[in-house]
């Protein structure tokens, strides 16, 4: 029960903070956004090619926008060392890192949203007929991108050139969600039947259940001095 | 806690602590003992461990060799009973600069599970004189101010051993004074207090042990009266 309320209560906080000066968010949709309308010069938005490549570049833009709001998420708390300052109370190391993480999951999803909204404008694509398994699809790839991010986003939060180390970190280990997110976001986009796309989708499901799990048992060493 | 040990104080210690940062040891074979009621004067020149020790003994580092107890128990394999007892201020503030002073204080009573929350958030301020500015953000206080309510933040659960490293630094000669003030008043509950100061008379007007560190050992670990 406690460990639920310091989630709660560091998921809050995460909100609270954010919802004052907007910054994280902010600059996550318009990079997305960014990312989206510049691709819309590289190839001709007919159809097929649109079906074709229009997921690979949304987990482009989901993997970008999602490396600015870690790195902004720790940025927020060492500013006044605000993760020491909950390691001083008597909480599960693991709570930390799940409030941290539920909140970035929470403002990943905000953008995606986003950014999927824009590309449905600029593509002129519709999501509607596949959203169903397109959300899922996304919301298991965003959790185990997110637990991944969150995870190394402490990590690299204390290195030097920490908005390099991130990604260098990270996106190797995060490759198998982008490969799932692209390959079951196609199928579901194309209205392909979701046997075909089932395992991918279930592949991301147990890398996010697996990584949160691994790095609640073991973020009181990412943290450890 | 444990049935079979021995009745002891709840006493916070160091038994001897190393800590190393790569090559350099930041401390070596330390040994410490805190009280209820001991005020004490940490005093060394740059990079002789001050800060190290007092990190370590709030539990925010792991020494590399030795122990650190609280009321004899490893504060590592039993870290929730030490981490409500002890109080840390620091250099930096542990606050949120967009969240305001009361935001500050319940969010860190939560991670304390303070079951008065508003009550007690109420009575700090009252104590450290915050009622004015409750809901500031932090980001627009003063150094002075903000060291305040870091220090509220620090003593909101109530613990009986307060380390404050270096909190006289940054703050104007009335700054420094109403914190000397608040800290003797806290003394005089009966907290134990181990301060960090490069101002020795500052310290001696507060501490009655003086520890000496020089190279992450300790020199000199006794009474403050007939030194400096």
């Amino acid at each position: 029960m406690r460990t639920f309320q310091v989630i709660a209560a560091i998921f809050m906080k995460d909100l609270r903070v954010e919802w004052r000066h907007r910054e994280t968010l902010a600059s996550m949709c318009i990079f997305g956004i960014l990312v989206v309308f510049l691709f819309n010069f590289a190839f001709e938005p007919a159809r097929e090619e649109t079906l074709r490549l229009l997921p690979g570049l949304l987990w482009i833009a989901f993997a970008f926008a999602g490396v600015l709001g870690f790195n902004r998420s720790f940025a927020a708390e060492r500013e006044n060392a605000g993760l020491e300052g909950m390691r001083l109370a008597p909480v599960d190391p693991g709570a930390i890192y799940l409030g941290k993480m539920l909140a970035n999951l929470f403002f990943l999803g905000i953008a995606e949203v986003v950014i999927v909204f824009a590309a449905s404008l600029w593509y002129n694509f519709s999501f509607i007929p596949a959203l169903g398994w397109f959300a899922l699809t996304t919301f298991f790839c965003t959790l185990g991108y997110a637990a991944v991010g969150t995870t190394f986003g402490a990590v690299a939060a204390n290195t030097r050139m920490r908005e390099v180390m991130l990604p260098v970190l990270q996106f190797p280990v995060a490759v198998p969600i982008f490969i799932a997110g692209v390959e079951a976001s196609t199928r579901a986009l194309k209205d392909d039947p979701v046997s075909d796309y089932a395992g991918w989708i279930k592949l991301a499901a147990g890398f996010s259940v697996i990584f949160v799990v691994l790095s609640y048992l073991l973020f009181e060493y990412v943290l450890e001095e | 806690m444990p049935s079979d040990r021995p009745h002891v104080n709840h006493a916070l210690e160091l038994r001897d602590v190393s800590k190393q940062f790569g090559s350099f040891q930041a401390l070596d074979r330390v040994s410490l003992r805190v009280e209820f009621g001991d005020s004490i004067l940490l005093y060394g020149p740059n990079g002789a461990g001050k800060t190290t020790l007092l990190r370590v003994l709030s539990i925010l580092a792991r020494p590399t060799e030795g122990k650190v107890l609280y009321d004899g128990a490893d504060v590592h394999t039993h870290p929730a009973e030490a981490k409500a007892a002890i109080g840390f201020v620091s250099h930096t503030t542990f606050l949120y600069g967009d969240l305001t002073i009361r935001e500050n204080l319940e969010f860190a009573g939560k991670l304390f599970a303070l079951s008065n929350l508003e009550q007690r958030v109420a009575d700090v301020v009252e104590m450290f004189r915050l009622r004015d500015r409750t809901d500031t953000h932090a980001r627009e206080l003063s150094r002075g101010y903000q060291q305040r309510v870091s220090l509220a933040r620090a003593f909101l659960h109530g613990p009986q051993f307060l380390l404050l490293d270096e909190p006289f630094t940054g703050l104007d000669a009335a700054s420094a004074e109403s914190l000397q003030e608040l800290l003797r008043g806290l003394q005089a509950q009966g907290k134990a207090l181990i301060f960090s100061t490069h101002d020795f008379r500052q310290g001696k007007a507060i501490a009655q042990r003086l520890v000496a560190l020089e190279g992450g050992r300790v020199k000199y670990d006794g009474p403050m009266k007939g030194t400096g």
